[in-house]
């Protein structure tokens, strides 16, 4: 026993390193496999050779990028200007990204706030019942919606039966649509990470402040969203991402009149022609962009946490 | 050396059990074939069927891109993907006299532009695309493309239209009367013009949808192919499918031979089986769609075979939709992206 000791620590620590190795290994293989190897592919497709109705060729060229950043006219040979249509492409998706997200961080802090001020027993069945509609397939909610607010749907039928209106107030096929159903769809992605912030939040902090003479507004302001505010950045970012890409809502509320950034690189995929390479260009082009307001994020953070 | 002995054991293991039960396998569109009949097959020829789905024409062209050339014997494209199969070389000749029933095509569908001749496909079912109107709300003269592109007051911005460039494109290209792969300046202009300035009576652009939206009544008239109508016609009484006088769309999809037919003898056989006219009535009480097979209408229910979806004039309007070439084709997707951007 007493010779084994003094060697005991560092085969023991040798041993842990070990296992470490083990342990993490799976989570590697995972992420390499399902993230890694993807999103390299996809990098990499961005630059080849498109073969005519899908499929590349191994020649790199830049020509994905060209298409996405000049318009050289319908025909390709008017001078080079700024392609405009997908750069519109791209702020019409990040608008209704960011009009969902609003509508979701509006009616889902209250919500957590009102989740998280419940006696304990009882939050465990609020967030219960926020999360049973998530058992229905998105698809399937996404339908209902065009169910609720179409003109012959219930929504209208109310109100018209009420005489609050005369006529269907033409919600399908709208903006506003697109946005309901991003809202819907990723409400909880708000809520949850709201809920985990505002539970951990001492209230005595408000009671302190209102010994202060602090009012509603200004300890909400100075004292509640300091605190939460971790929680409500996660929520936005849950929401934001997903909206970003999302295909489903704007096809089946929005009526599919125009492209998101989802169904621009869905149709280069599935469309008549196939174009691989300007699909992973859009692609690629989306994930920097995520990655960059991600980045400034965390170097917020950082700074902040110093 | 001991791998190679195993392996050679192995595959002949698996060549004699496949001996003993011979297999086929079929690249179907999903529920658009009826298990009776393959177990029909079955029984009659003892070679068993494997069929796998696809939920497209551009799926399967990828599937088939992707390495599974060889794994099957017969797929089930529509006519421009036979086209474009055969183009890709990916699809295998047979000869008349190697099918019994070859002679029981209908023989409007013996000399067809994917397939002259017909020495890779035979018919396996056909209808068209057009459009319906809801004709309680309208009841003006229908047959005619304005529907859709130069609509009337009370249509506009009730109308849906497929959300695929290829049936969109080729019917405006019909309603403005020029080739549906056209390279010509002032026609892709034209195109272009329409299309856009059509846009805004356009309530929105949806395939699967296309039936739903008209029996509710969110679309006043919308493009639908002939089947889908004659369900949403079989929901809604009120909507009747046109046969535009410029013309409309006819499609057929089709069993194809495919290259590297692991079991080509099976292959030839089920492409006998279903030219056989009570097979095809079969197929077609199931699919909803026209066979083109002669006398097969007799064993088609009579409901079917007599609705106005099924039964285009013979004003030979209808047209398949065409495979445009590479440099004709950019610009379609390019008229396509313009105007959903």
């Amino acid at each position: 026993m007493a010779a084994a000791a003094p060697g005991g620590a560092s085969t023991s620590s040798r041993i842990y390193r070990g296992n470490v190795l083990r342990l993490i290994g799976p989570s590697w293989v995972i992420i390499g496999i399902f993230l890694l190897i993807p999103v390299i592919l996809t990098v990499v497709y961005s630059f080849l050779t498109k073969e005519f109705r899908g499929g590349v060729q191994w020649t790199p060229t830049l020509a994905a990028y060209d298409q996405f950043f000049f318009d050289r006219g319908l025909f390709g040979d008017e001078p080079p200007r700024i392609e405009w249509t997908y750069l519109g492409i791209f702020w019409r998706s990040v608008w209704q990204a960011a009009s969902a997200t609003l509508l979701c961080l509006v009616i889902g802090f209250p919500t957590a706030w009102f989740i998280a001020t419940r006696d304990p027993r009882q939050r465990a069945t609020w967030l219960f019942m926020i999360t049973i509609p998530y058992w229905v397939n998105l698809l399937i909610r996404t339908v209902s919606m065009k169910f609720l607010i179409r003109d012959e749907g219930p929504l209208n039928s109310l109100l018209m039966w009420t005489g609050i209106t005369d006529a269907p107030l033409g919600l399908i096929n709208t903006n506003f649509a697109v946005q309901l159903g991003l809202f819907y769809s990723y409400l909880p992605f708000m809520v949850l990470p709201i809920y985990a912030a505002v539970e951990r939040y001492d209230f005595s902090l408000s009671e302190a402040a209102a010994d202060l003479y602090s009012g509603m507004w200004t300890t909400l302001r100075l004292v509640i969203l300091p605190t939460v505010r971790p929680g409500i950045i996660a929520g936005c970012i849950l929401v934001f991402i997903p909206s970003l890409g999302a295909f489903l809502a704007p096809d089946l509320l929005g009526g599919a009149k125009t492209f998101m950034i989802g169904s621009l690189i869905e149709e280069q995929f599935k469309g008549a022609a196939g174009n691989w390479p300007f699909g992973s260009a859009v692609a690629t082009i989306l994930m920097t962009i995520i990655m960059a307001v991600l980045l400034v994020y965390a170097r917020a953070q950082g700074k902040e946490s110093k | 050396m001991r791998t190679l002995l195993a392996t050679t054991v192995l595959s002949a293991l698996i060549a004699t059990s496949a001996q003993a039960q011979e297999e086929l396998k079929l690249y179907n569109w999903f529920e658009y074939m009826p298990a009776e009949l393959l177990d029909k097959f079955t029984s009659e020829t003892g070679i068993k069927v494997v069929m796998d789905t696809h939920d497209g024409n551009e799926a399967l062209l990828a599937a088939l891109k992707a390495g599974k050339l060889g794994r099957y014997d017969l797929a089930v494209p529509s006519d421009y993907m036979v086209a474009i199969l055969g183009h890709e070389g990916m699809l295998d000749t047979f000869t008349a006299d190697e099918i019994p029933n070859f002679g029981n095509i209908e023989p409007k569908w013996l000399d067809v532009p994917f397939d002259p001749g017909r020495h890779s496909s035979v018919p396996y079912q056909w209808g068209t695309t057009s459009f319906m109107v809801n004709r309680k709300l309208y009841d003006g003269p229908i047959d005619t493309t304005d529907i859709i592109f130069n609509p009337p007051e009370t249509l506009k911005g009730k109308i849906n239209v497929l959300d695929s460039s290829g049936e969109t494109l080729a019917l405006a290209s019909l309603h403005l009367g020029i080739p549906q792969c056209s390279t010509d300046r002032e026609q892709l202009k034209a195109l272009n013009a329409l299309v856009l300035g059509a846009k805004p009576d356009w309530a929105s652009f949806g395939s699967d949808v296309a039936k739903d939206v008209l029996v509710s009544g969110d679309a006043a008239a919308g493009m639908i192919w002939s089947g889908f109508g004659a369900k949403a016609r079989a929901e809604n009484p009120d909507l009747e499918y046109a046969y535009p006088r410029q013309g409309y769309i006819v499609w057929m999809d089709n069993l194809v031979l495919l290259k590297d037919a692991p079991n080509r003898k099976a292959a030839l056989a089920f492409m006998n089986f279903m030219l056989e006219p009570e097979n095809a009535g079969a197929l077609s009480n199931y699919a909803r769609y026209a066979p083109g097979v002669t006398g097969a209408e007799a064993f088609v229910d009579a409901d079917l075979m007599a609705a106005p979806e099924t039964n285009p004039p013979a004003d030979g309007n209808g047209v398949f939709v065409e495979t445009c070439p590479q440099d004709s084709q950019v610009l379609y997707d390019a008229i396509w992206t313009n105007l959903k951007k």
